[in-house]
């Protein structure tokens, strides 16, 4: 038996929030206790049930392989490929990303990362606005105002009220949930509504109409609003719109009730737009909730290699950028690609139906420490080590801040980075091969 | 593959007059039917849902619900859907079950 050891200050690898006061103990090089962490948080890092070995299917059966052999496989399969997707990379490092784009440049394929179904349309909707952001430290420590807009920290972020936004006490907003006006619009109630001072209910798909209406009460257009809209009276609307404007300071975050609503990155160009025009008034500053914990990396690391954000094409010899057409859930509605490298995200849950059938019927390889429904669609499957948890590197927090992973215990499954190196290296080996004998 | 993941999300939240007027009790199942798919969740009481409303947690039972139309932005349409609600005594299916035939 050897010595307790406790990791202090440890960044928690499961959500947007990147907690990085998490306390961890670990004991005979496994993790005894998480402490800090929500409860989502601490399931990720004590972990549970792993893939144990790499595995190729044979005969419709996965088999156990060797790495190098699963290595080879995957190898192949991009080769043959002409225009393969290599999708997911939220809940994996920055430096599993640089080598994913690494990769996707050598095999021309697709990269795309898991905000395609979750913030793709805010990604959009930045693209044409402008974000007019802060860290989530400056609204922990100045914010007065917070909506909660379409999201549901209290469930889906389970300490981003206690740590940074609505029931923190910071520099300035000592008095913590008691100082502060809480606004949430939603379309059904929610644990984050009972915590508000003041819920909006908004039909479904009609987020861009009571934007606009609060755009108009806040330019002092309300003679031009409706009695109602999406469902809200004018006189709440006008309620809400005095409230934003007599902010000292205020924050909107928003969800995918917003983006995966009608009108999606339209939602957010407009949100972003009222979020601007506030500033006329008052400090204002706009978030998207992200979900996985490096989701925000992956965005990062694409658009400082190929200067696009999300779904780059790499086929054309240069990068290329087209949500609708190059992201890929619209590749594979369309039949468009003929093998897929999945990592870090299971596909084939998220997808539409229709969309992740579209998976089962080319060669798809899984790069992942857990066993998901995607593995049942896999051809080739590679089980890595946990980065955050068992390997370092660099994750980016929901406002940008760029964070370092510490590694907790040894592994003795290589890291994400490792396995992309290994098939990298195949891929080189293979086209050489090929080369000789052509030769 | 946690169990306890898919219990999460294989539900079915309606507001409990619908859940009144559908015949539902606690435990009972109900059948969601729209243009794209058919799928069946465990009903739950939801007090804060307004009527004729359901909510589902995101995952694979609800993504049987959902179209592969992005509207040019890539993300599909996962919320307002429209969709038709009984109640029935059919099974909901566990995951492997739920992609029996599309496996590779």
């Amino acid at each position: 038996m050897s010595e307790a050891i406790m990791i202090k200050d440890a960044v928690c690898s499961f959500c947007g929030c990147l907690c990085d006061d998490i306390n961890v103990e670990v004991e005979d090089g496994k993790i005894q206790r998480v402490r800090h962490a929500c409860r989502l948080g601490s399931s990720k890092i004590m972990g549970h049930a792993r893939i144990q070995s790499p595995m190729i299917r044979k005969n419709g059966v996965l088999v156990a392989s060797s790495f190098q052999e699963a290595y080879d496989k995957a190898a192949k399969i991009l080769l043959a490929a002409a225009k393969p997707l290599l999708y997911g990379w939220a809940s994996t490092s920055c430096e599993a990303a640089k080598k994913g784009i690494l990769l996707a440049e050598e095999v021309g394929g697709v990269l795309d990362s898991t905000a395609t179904v979750c913030h793709g349309p805010s990604v959009i909707g930045i693209e044409e606005k402008g974000l007019p952001g802060a860290t989530l430290g400056q609204v922990k420590n100045r914010a007065d105002t917070i909506v909660f807009w379409g999201c549901n920290p209290a469930e889906a972020h389970p300490r981003h009220s206690l740590r940074y936004s609505s029931n923190s006490c910071g520099k300035f907003t000592q008095e913590g949930r008691e100082g502060r006006k809480i606004i949430v619009v939603d379309v059904r109630e929610t644990k984050t509504s009972k915590n508000a001072d003041k819920f909006i209910r908004i039909i479904p798909g009609s987020d861009y109409e009571v934007i606009s209406a609060l755009r108009m009460l806040v330019a002092g257009k309300g003679d031009n609003v409706p009695d109602e809209v999406g469902g809200v009276s004018k006189a709440d609307l006008a309620d809400i719109a005095a409230t934003l404007k007599a902010a000292k300071f205020g924050a909107v975050f928003f969800g995918l009730g917003i983006t995966h609503s009608r009108g999606r990155y339209k939602n957010i160009d407009n949100a972003l737009s009222l979020v601007a025009e506030l500033n006329s008034h008052s400090k204002f500053v706009v978030m998207p909730m992200r979900g996985h914990y490096n989701v925000g990396g992956i965005g990062q690391v694409l658009a400082w290699s190929s200067g696009y954000p999300m779904s780059v094409d790499f086929t054309r010899g240069g990068p290329y950028f087209n949500p609708g057409e190059t992201a890929a859930c619209d590749l594979l509605a369309r039949r468009d690609v003929d093998a897929a490298l999945i990592i870090a995200a299971d596909a084939v849950s998220n997808f539409p139906r229709a969309t992740a059938e579209a998976l089962a019927g080319i060669p798809v390889i899984q790069i992942d420490p857990y066993e998901n429904p995607t593995t049942l669609l896999s051809d080739v499957v590679i089980p890595s080590a946990i980065a955050g948890v068992e390997v370092e590197g660099t994750a980016y927090r929901m406002d940008g801040l760029a964070l370092r992973l510490r590694k907790m215990v040894d592994s003795s499954f290589p890291s994400d980075e490792d396995i992309l190196m290994g098939i990298l290296e195949s891929v080189h080996k293979q086209r050489q091969l090929a080369a000789n004998e052509g030769a | 593959m946690s169990p306890d993941f898919f219990k999460a999300v294989a539900i079915c939240h309606l507001s409990e007059k619908d859940f009144k007027s559908l015949g539902l009790s606690e435990g009972r199942n109900v059948l969601l039917k729209n243009e794209f798919g058919q799928v069946v969740l465990t009903a739950k009481k939801d007090a804060g849902l307004p009527d004729s409303m359901v909510f589902i947690p995101m995952g694979p039972w609800a993504n049987v619900l959902v179209g592969t139309e992005t509207g040019g932005c890539g993300t599909p349409h996962f919320k307002g859907l429209e969709v038709e609600v009984a109640a029935t005594n059919s099974p909901v299916l566990n995951i492997r079950e739920l992609f029996s035939g599309m496996g590779a």
